[in-house]
C-alpha cells in the first residue's frame, strides 16, 4: 500500500513535469494576447530531436538545447504570421502544430521503437532517504524541480515585477500598452519564444527522461492538456501547477487502482484525471471577479500598431 | 462660476441670426480680429500677463514646424505651425477628422511625422516614442483613458514611472493632497468611477514633472461638479508654468479656461482666436465653416396612453464588472422624446441592451418591460422589432453595422421586413431603393449605397443607421448616445431628425452623457445613477445644475441617507 502511494505521488511528478513546462509557456504566451494551439506540435518536434539528439551523441545537454531550438524555430514561423502578418492565431497555431507533428515523424522516422537509458533521478543525501517523503520529494529528476521552480518564478515575475505588470497589460489592452509607449510585437514576441521554449524543454523531458524511447506520437496530446489547464488554472501559474500534478496523479492512479485488481470499467478509469482535473480546478477557481481579473482580454487578438 | 459645465443648455448659440442674413460680410468682419494667419505660421501671443518665465529658458516652450502627416493619400496634418508659452493653455478646435488627435498623437510620440519638426525649449528633437516624450516633460491624459482595469491604481502608474510600489504610493498620496486630487493609490483601476480615473491619469502625469499637458477632451466623460475642479487644478499647474493643450468640443469650456485657441480644419491650421473675447458661436464657425444649426423644439404633444413602460426592473448583472440595474421604472408615450442623463457606467448600457432583447429577461422579470401592453422582457429582438420597436446602439460599427458590408446589405440587417426580401430570397432592386433613400434622406456622404460601412466617417456612419431605423417608421425608438465623436454638424442633423420623428408620433427614448444634447431635444429627463433611475423631470422647468446634482445621485432617498 506504501509502495503504491509512493509510486502515485512521486510519479506524479514526473507525469506533471512534461504538462506543467508547456502549460507555463502557454500561459506567459496568452498573459500577452496570444494564443499559441501549437503546443502540442512543438512538443511533439521537440520531442523526437532531443531522442535524435541524445541517442546518436549520448549528450543529454545537447539533445535538450537543439530540441529548444527546434521549438523555438516553429515559434517563429507562427510570430511571422501571427505577429508580422496579423494572420488569425487559432489557424496559424493550428496549422504550425500540424506542421510540427509532420517534422516530428519525420526526425524520428529512424528511430522507431528505439529506447535508451535514462539519466539517473538526483540523489540528496539525508533527504532522499527519509521514509515517505524521501522518495515523494528527493529523488525526482532536475528538469522536474527545475518545472516546478519556473511555475514559482512565473508566479513571482507576473504578479510583482514591472515586466511581468507590462506583459500583463499588453494582453488586456494592446492598443493602450502601445500609446504609452510599449513595443507590443516585441513583447508578445518574447512571449512566444518563451513559451517555445517551455514547450521544447516539456518535450524533450517526455522523450528522455519519463519515458526514454521514441515512437510516432510519443507527446500524445499532453500539449492540448498544457492548453486546457492553462485555462482551468485561470492563467495562475501555481493554479496551473497543482492542476498539472493533479492530473498526473490521477493519471497513475489509475494504474495503481488497476494493479490492485479494482474492477472498474477502464472507460471510467481512463476519463477520470481528464474530468476530475477540470471539475477540481473549476471549483477552485469559480470567483468569477477572479477569473475577470486574470483572463487576458486580448486573447486571440492581433495588434498592428499604425506608424 | 457662470458656467458649472462648459455650455449650459441655454447657450445655444443665439447671436448667429443676425450673421445669418449677411453671411459673407459678417464672417469676415467676425474673423477680423479672431484670424491672424492662415494657414501660414501661427505664433500666439495673447498669454495673460501674470505667467512667469523662468529665467534662461527659452520663452517658447514647444514649437510645431510644418508638420505634415499622411495616411496613404490621406493627409491627417497638413504643414501645422503652433507655438506654446510656458504656463500657458491653448485650445485645439476642430471637428472629429479634423486632425487635432493625429497632432497630439505626434507631440507625444506616439506616431512620427511625415515632414517637419519639433523644437523644445528651443531644441530640435526627434520624439520617437511616448518615453521619449515623458523624459521631455510632456505628459498625455488621454480621452478614453490609459489605464488597465485589472491591476491597482499604483501598479499603473508603477508601468510608466520608475519607483518601487510603496515610493510611488507614497508620492501619490502626496500629489494627491497637493492637487486635491483623492485616489487611493492600493484600489484596483476597474472599481473607480470615470472622475477616479482621471485623477489617476491626471496624478501619473504630474509624477513626471510635466512642462507640457496634453489632455484630449477631458471633460467628455465627467459630471459637472468634476468638470469644475479639474478646471482648478488645470489652473493650479498653469500657475505653475505647465503648459497645456486643451482639446475640446465645449466651446464654453474653452472660453472659460483657455488663453488661446487654435483651429484645425482639414487637417490645417485655419485660425487662432481669443477664446476670452471670441463668442461661443464664432468658435463655432471658425471650426466648421458655417453656423451650426439648432434644433427646432416645439413642446411636445404626447398622447396619454405609454408606448414603452418598465416597471420595476431590476437585473442582477453576471459580469462581477459589469453594470446591474436597481428597481428602474419609467414610461414613454408617443410622441415625445425622453432622454436618460448620466455619466456612462451607470448601467445605461446594460438597461439598453435589456430593452433590445440582447439581454433577455427570465421569469417574473420578463412582464417588467411592456410594448403597448405587450409583456416583451423574454422577447428576442427580432419579436420586438415586429412590434414596432426598432434601436440605435451606441457602438456604430460591429453592432448597429457590419463594418466588412456595403450600406446596401447593412440596410438589410434590420430592414429585411420592408420588403426586401421575399420567400427567402433578397430583392436586389428594393434594397438598393431602401438604402439609396437612406442615404438622401440623410444626406450620407459616401460613395453610393456599394460603400463598405466602415469606410465612412462616424457622422455619416450614424446618420445611416438613424435613417435606416427611421424610415422603418418605427412607433418606438431607442436610441444610445446618438451623438457621440460626430462632429457638430452631424449631430446638429441626427438630433433635429429626432425632434421631426417624435412629432410624427413616434416615442423616442435617448441615452446620453451629453447633457446639452438632453437638454436640447429631451421633453423629460431621467438621471441614471450606480443601476437606479430617477424620476422624471420636465426638460423645459429644470436647470442643468439640478440634473448635474442628480447626476450625482442627489435624487435617491436611499443614496442620501447612505
Amino acid at each position: 500500500m506504501t509502495d503504491t502511494i509512493i509510486f502515485v505521488l512521486a510519479g506524479a511528478f514526473a507525469t506533471a513535469t512534461p504538462l506543467l513546462l508547456a502549460a507555463i509557456g502557454e500561459a506567459v504566451a496568452e498573459k500577452a494576447g496570444v494564443m499559441n494551439l501549437s503546443v502540442e506540435g512543438m512538443m511533439a518536434f521537440a520531442a523526437a530531436v532531443a531522442f535524435a539528439v541524445t541517442y546518436q551523441t549520448g549528450n543529454i545537454v545537447l539533445g535538450f538545447g537543439l530540441a529548444v531550438g527546434a521549438s523555438v524555430a516553429l515559434s517563429l514561423v507562427f510570430s511571422i504570421l501571427v505577429l508580422g502578418f496579423s494572420a488569425n492565431q487559432i489557424v496559424s497555431g493550428l496549422a504550425v502544430g500540424i506542421l510540427g507533428l509532420g517534422l516530428s515523424s519525420l526526425a524520428g522516422r529512424s528511430f522507431e521503437n528505439l529506447t535508451m537509458m535514462a539519466p539517473a533521478n538526483l540523489s540528496l543525501p539525508v533527504l532522499s532517504d527519509l521514509p515517505l517523503v524521501g522518495p515523494i520529494l528527493f529523488r525526482q529528476s532536475a528538469i522536474t524541480y527545475f518545472a516546478f521552480a519556473v511555475a514559482f518564478l512565473t508566479w513571482w515575475f507576473l504578479a510583482k515585477t514591472r515586466h511581468g505588470r507590462i506583459t500583463k497589460v499588453v494582453g488586456e489592452d494592446p492598443a493602450i500598452a502601445h500609446n504609452l509607449g510599449f513595443a507590443v510585437i516585441r513583447i508578445r514576441l518574447f512571449a512566444i519564444i518563451f513559451g517555445a521554449v517551455m514547450s521544447g524543454l516539456g518535450g524533450a523531458y517526455a522523450s528522455t527522461i519519463l519515458t526514454p524511447g521514441w515512437s510516432d506520437g510519443l507527446i500524445a496530446g499532453r500539449g492540448w492538456i498544457a492548453v486546457a489547464l492553462v485555462v482551468f488554472g485561470t492563467w495562475r501559474p501555481l493554479r496551473i501547477a497543482f492542476g498539472a500534478y493533479l492530473f498526473g496523479a490521477l493519471l497513475l492512479g489509475d494504474l495503481a487502482v488497476q494493479a490492485m485488481g479494482f474492477s472498474v470499467p477502464p472507460q471510467i478509469m481512463t476519463s477520470l484525471p481528464y474530468v476530475m482535473t477540470i471539475i477540481v480546478l473549476a471549483a477552485v477557481s469559480r470567483n468569477a471577479l477572479l477569473i475577470r481579473l486574470n483572463a487576458p482580454v486580448s486573447l486571440g487578438q492581433n495588434f498592428q500598431p499604425s506608424k | 462660476m457662470a458656467s458649472a459645465f462648459g455650455g449650459p443648455v441655454s447657450l445655444t448659440f443665439q447671436p448667429i441670426h443676425a450673421c445669418r442674413k449677411n453671411k459673407n460680410t459678417t464672417f469676415v468682419a467676425s474673423l477680423a480680429y479672431v484670424i491672424e494667419a492662415a494657414p501660414l505660421r501661427v505664433v500666439i501671443n495673447n498669454r495673460e500677463q501674470h505667467l512667469k518665465t523662468k529665467a534662461g529658458e527659452s520663452p517658447l516652450l514647444l514649437q510645431l514646424r510644418n508638420i505634415t502627416k499622411r495616411y496613404g493619400t490621406y493627409v491627417a496634418n497638413d504643414s501645422v505651425d503652433l507655438a506654446l508659452e510656458h504656463g500657458q493653455i491653448c485650445a485645439i478646435l476642430g471637428e472629429n477628422g479634423a486632425g487635432k488627435s493625429t497632432l497630439m498623437k505626434t507631440i507625444y510620440g506616439i506616431q512620427q511625422p511625415d515632414e517637419g519638426e519639433i523644437v523644445w525649449n528651443g531644441e530640435k528633437v526627434a520624439v520617437t516614442s511616448p518615453s521619449v516624450a515623458r523624459d521631455l516633460g510632456i505628459g498625455m491624459v488621454f480621452q478614453h483613458f490609459s489605464l488597465f482595469e485589472t491591476i491597482s491604481v499604483v501598479e499603473n502608474i508603477s508601468l510608466t514611472v520608475p519607483g518601487s510600489l510603496p515610493d510611488l504610493a507614497e508620492i501619490i498620496r502626496q500629489k494627491a493632497d497637493e492637487y486635491g486630487l483623492h485616489v487611493n493609490p492600493d484600489a484596483p483601476v476597474h472599481g473607480l468611477s470615470v472622475g477616479e480615473r482621471q485623477r489617476v491619469e491626471i496624478i501619473r502625469c504630474l509624477m513626471q514633472d510635466p512642462k507640457l499637458l496634453i489632455l484630449d477632451e477631458p471633460t467628455s466623460v465627467l459630471p459637472p461638479h468634476s468638470v469644475q475642479q479639474l478646471f482648478g487644478t488645470l489652473r493650479k499647474l498653469s500657475e505653475r508654468g505647465v503648459a497645456m493643450l486643451y482639446i475640446s468640443h465645449k466651446l464654453e469650456e474653452i472660453r472659460d479656461l483657455c488663453h488661446c485657441a487654435v483651429v484645425l480644419r482639414q487637417g490645417r491650421v485655419t485660425g487662432t482666436a481669443n477664446p476670452r473675447q471670441a463668442t461661443s458661436a464664432e468658435l463655432a464657425r471658425l471650426m466648421i465653416g458655417q453656423d451650426i444649426p439648432t434644433a427646432r423644439h416645439a413642446e411636445a404633444k404626447p398622447s396619454c396612453e405609454p408606448a414603452l413602460t418598465v416597471s420595476d426592473l431590476t437585473y442582477e448583472n453576471p459580469d462581477p464588472l459589469g453594470e446591474s440595474l436597481d428597481s428602474v421604472s419609467m414610461a414613454v408615450r408617443p410622441g415625445e422624446i425622453v432622454g436618460i442623463a448620466g455619466v456612462s457606467g451607470n448601467g445605461q448600457s446594460t438597461l439598453a441592451r435589456i430593452l433590445s432583447g440582447e439581454i433577455r429577461l427570465q421569469g417574473h422579470m420578463a412582464g417588467r418591460i411592456q410594448v403597448f401592453d405587450h409583456p416583451v422582457g423574454d422577447a428576442p429582438p427580432g419579436t420586438r422589432r415586429q412590434m414596432g420597436v426598432t434601436f440605435v446602439p451606441e457602438e456604430r460599427l460591429g453592432r448597429a453595422t457590419v463594418p466588412t458590408m456595403s450600406l446596401a446589405d447593412n440596410v438589410l440587417l434590420t430592414a429585411h421586413g420592408a420588403g426586401l426580401v421575399r420567400k427567402g430570397l433578397i430583392r436586389r432592386r428594393q434594397q438598393a431603393d431602401f438604402a439609396d433613400k437612406c442615404i438622401s434622406a440623410m444626406d450620407v456622404r459616401s460613395r453610393g449605397r456599394q460603400s463598405i460601412a466602415s469606410s465612412l466617417s462616424g457622422g455619416n456612419l450614424q446618420k445611416f443607421v438613424l435613417g435606416r431605423e427611421i424610415l422603418l417608421k418605427p412607433r418606438i425608438l431607442i436610441v444610445s448616445q446618438p451623438t457621440w465623436g460626430i462632429d457638430v454638424g452631424a449631430a446638429a442633423m441626427v438630433r433635429q431628425k429626432l425632434v421631426d420623428l417624435r412629432d410624427t408620433g413616434t416615442a423616442i427614448l435617448m441615452i446620453s452623457e451629453e447633457l446639452e444634447e438632453i437638454f436640447e431635444i429631451s421633453d423629460r429627463i431621467h438621471v441614471m445613477y450606480h443601476g437606479r433611475l430617477s424620476p422624471s423631470v420636465q426638460a423645459r422647468s429644470v436647470t442643468a445644475e439640478d440634473v448635474g446634482r442628480m447626476m450625482m445621485g442627489e435624487f435617491d432617498q436611499k443614496m442620501r441617507a447612505a
